[in-house]
């Protein structure tokens, strides 16, 4: 039965995100939530684990709301660290990996990107560390005699892949529509353990001078009628 | 060295020419790695000085060797990366491999030098915010996406086509089948003019209307997320904002769109951006240069009419 690792992030509430007078992004008070497309990744875990048996493990960037909330969900057991912000994805790939490292695994599953940050780089790292296969972008996803087979979303064609356990996948958000837990799940979920980890010193391989609000100039002119807006369009085509 | 990888020949040309102004202002030598590919001549054209030719498919595993043994060999002081789906799998396992950091979607390279670096940046937090960034360590590796940088051609620039060995390597992935989706010409990074439409449409038939649209103008229809990804009344090639495609047109026709900052992430680059919605709050307005209150199904046939008197 596959012991499955889940990979979840959690974020600021981008829209809560204020910007204060030197340009400069105001996290504090924002409320944080997990990462949209983490919790498709739960979700596929949770569905293979329905069919399959097996165990669902998730690993939390964040705190024990996000815990709570993925076992809820579903998820047997929840490990939790905080990151800092800043960090690059060279150090959590390096901080999941090295935990990863320590269990057994048949499968992780990750989203194809966080949404605040939309890297797509967590994923192929921590299979590049763990020196296993990694499929990119599912948008479907099946276990099958030891082997996991995705169908990939690419630009202009789907690929349907096939590689051997263990193996990593990340997923769009078009793969499923996730769960919302029931209070009954809710309330049961809070038996199960939070357990945090150890934290380390992570490797960074990108330094971020500053963060700016984008500036938006733009004229901004309402027009009255068809007419005036079809000059607009006319002059500036 | 500068070294540039797309498996897409377009957006190599494109980051070749950044990569030469960034070669050219570090004295360096701007170099791109071609896997089983023939538009040579055309590499030297945009600017590269060498051609290293692989007579293999790009495929994940067999990008992330080459490049990565490439990297031990040569030595080189930036890798950019193309921003397809390929090459943002591709760019973050050689990074990891060879213990770097990279920037993913780099949309400009500053090279001013502040305090000897080159800076990079990105969109970050949902697109609001513009992050610039340094990468500590060499090779400085960064994607690019398609339709950021100018392509600059120079026919008469010659260069030097190098083979390269190839150690074949396994790969861990088996492609059992390939589903091509159905033929699309549209680029829509390409398009001068975009006519795009969001939930503000009520059917799929009423595409119709914006297409009509589009043609008067000589323009591609474009739309928002939710009509590509939810309602799927559009294919994926139309969709933009920050999950689907970057475009900077001379005209960007927003229609019954709301505004939200993923989607201006997508637009923001455009000359002139054009607004057409029945909600006068709608965020849209604050991101136009030109905007219309009022229902689309009213506007949208007359202005196309309007619009053939003229065109
Ligand atoms: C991680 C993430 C990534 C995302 N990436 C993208 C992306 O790449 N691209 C993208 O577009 N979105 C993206 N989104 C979604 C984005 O947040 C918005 O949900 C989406 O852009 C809204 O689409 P819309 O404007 O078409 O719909 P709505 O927000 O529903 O807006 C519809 C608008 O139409 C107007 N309208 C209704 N009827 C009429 C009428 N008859 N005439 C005129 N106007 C009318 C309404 O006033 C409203 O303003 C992303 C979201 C997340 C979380
Ligand atoms: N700090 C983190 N902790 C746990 N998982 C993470 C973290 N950051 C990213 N991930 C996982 O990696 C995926 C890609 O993230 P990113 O590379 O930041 O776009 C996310 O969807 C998560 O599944």
């Amino acid at each position: 039965m596959p012991e499955i690792i889940v990979c979840l992030k959690q974020i600021y509430d981008l829209g809560q995100i204020r910007i204060d007078t030197s340009k400069r992004p105001v996290t504090e008070g924002s409320a944080r939530k997990i990462s949209d497309f983490d919790k498709n990744a739960l979700e596929e875990a949770l569905r293979i684990k329905e069919k399959h048996g097996g165990n669902v493990l998730a690993l939390i960037g964040g705190t024990k709301d996000a815990a709570k909330e993925a076992l809820a969900m579903g998820a047997d057991e929840a490990f939790i660290y905080q990151y800092t912000e800043g960090i690059d994805p060279l150090g959590t790939a390096s901080i999941l990996g090295a935990f990863i490292q320590t269990i057994k695994y048949d499968l992780i599953v990750c989203g194809e990107a966080s949404i605040d940050e939309y890297l797509f780089q967590v994923g192929p790292r921590l299979a590049q560390a763990l020196g296993i296969p990694v499929l990119t972008y599912a948008r479907k996803m099946e276990l099958k005699d030891g082997d996991i087979i995705v169908e990939r979303e690419l630009e202009n064609r789907y690929e349907v892949s096939k590689a051997k356990l263990p193996a990593l996948v990340t997923v769009t958000k078009e793969i499923n529509q996730p769960r919302i837990p029931t209070l009954l799940h809710i309330l049961g979920a809070s038996k199960k353990k939070i357990i945090e980890m150890s934290p380390m010193k992570p490797e960074v391989g990108v330094e971020t001078l500053r963060i700016l609000a984008v500036e938006m100039k733009r004229k901004e002119v309402i027009v009255k009628d068809i007419e005036e807006l079809a000059r607009a369009i006319l002059s500036e085509k | 060295m500068i070294l540039v990888f797309s498996e897409d020949d377009e957006n190599a040309f494109e980051i070749l020419g950044k990569g030469r102004e960034i070669a050219d202002s570090m004295k360096s030598e701007l170099g791109v790695i071609s896997f089983g590919n023939d538009s040579s001549e055309t590499f030297f054209t945009c600017g590269a000085d060498k051609i290293y030719f692989i007579d293999i498919a790009p495929f994940p595993d067999h990008v992330v060797e080459v490049i990565s043994n490439f990297n031990e060999q040569y030595k080189p002081d930036m890798i950019l990366i193309g921003g397809t789906k390929l090459g943002k799998e591709v760019a973050p396992r050689i990074a990891q491999r060879l213990g770097v950091g990279c920037v993913t979607d780099c949309i400009d390279i500053d090279l001013s030098m502040e305090e000897g670096h080159l800076v990079l940046k990105r969109l970050v937090l949902g697109g609001r915010f513009l992050a610039s960034q340094r990468l500590l360590r060499k090779p400085q590796i960064a994607t690019i996406p398609p339709g950021r940088f100018e392509k600059k051609m120079d026919k008469t620039r010659k260069g030097e086509i190098i083979k390269i060995p190839f150690k074949p390597v396994e790969s861990k992935v088996r492609i059992l089948e390939i589903k091509k989706k159905a033929p699309q010409e549209l680029k829509i990074e390409e398009a001068d003019i975009i006519v795009a439409v969001g939930r503000g449409l009520k059917k799929k038939e009423d595409i119709k209307l914006i297409e009509s649209l589009a043609y008067a103008l000589g323009g591609a229809v474009g739309c928002s997320r939710s009509i590509a990804a939810d309602l799927k009344w559009l294919p994926e090639e139309h969709w933009v904002g920050l999950s689907g495609h970057k475009v900077k047109p001379k005209l960007y026709v927003a229609i019954g769109i709301s505004g939200q900052v993923q989607h201006i992430a997508g637009m923001r680059d455009a000359k002139t951006i054009i607004a057409i919605n029945n909600d006068p709050n709608a965020p849209i307005f604050k991101a136009c240069d030109y905007g219309i209150v009022g229902n689309l199904y009213e506007i949208v046939p007359k202005l196309t009419e309007r619009l053939k008197k003229q065109v």
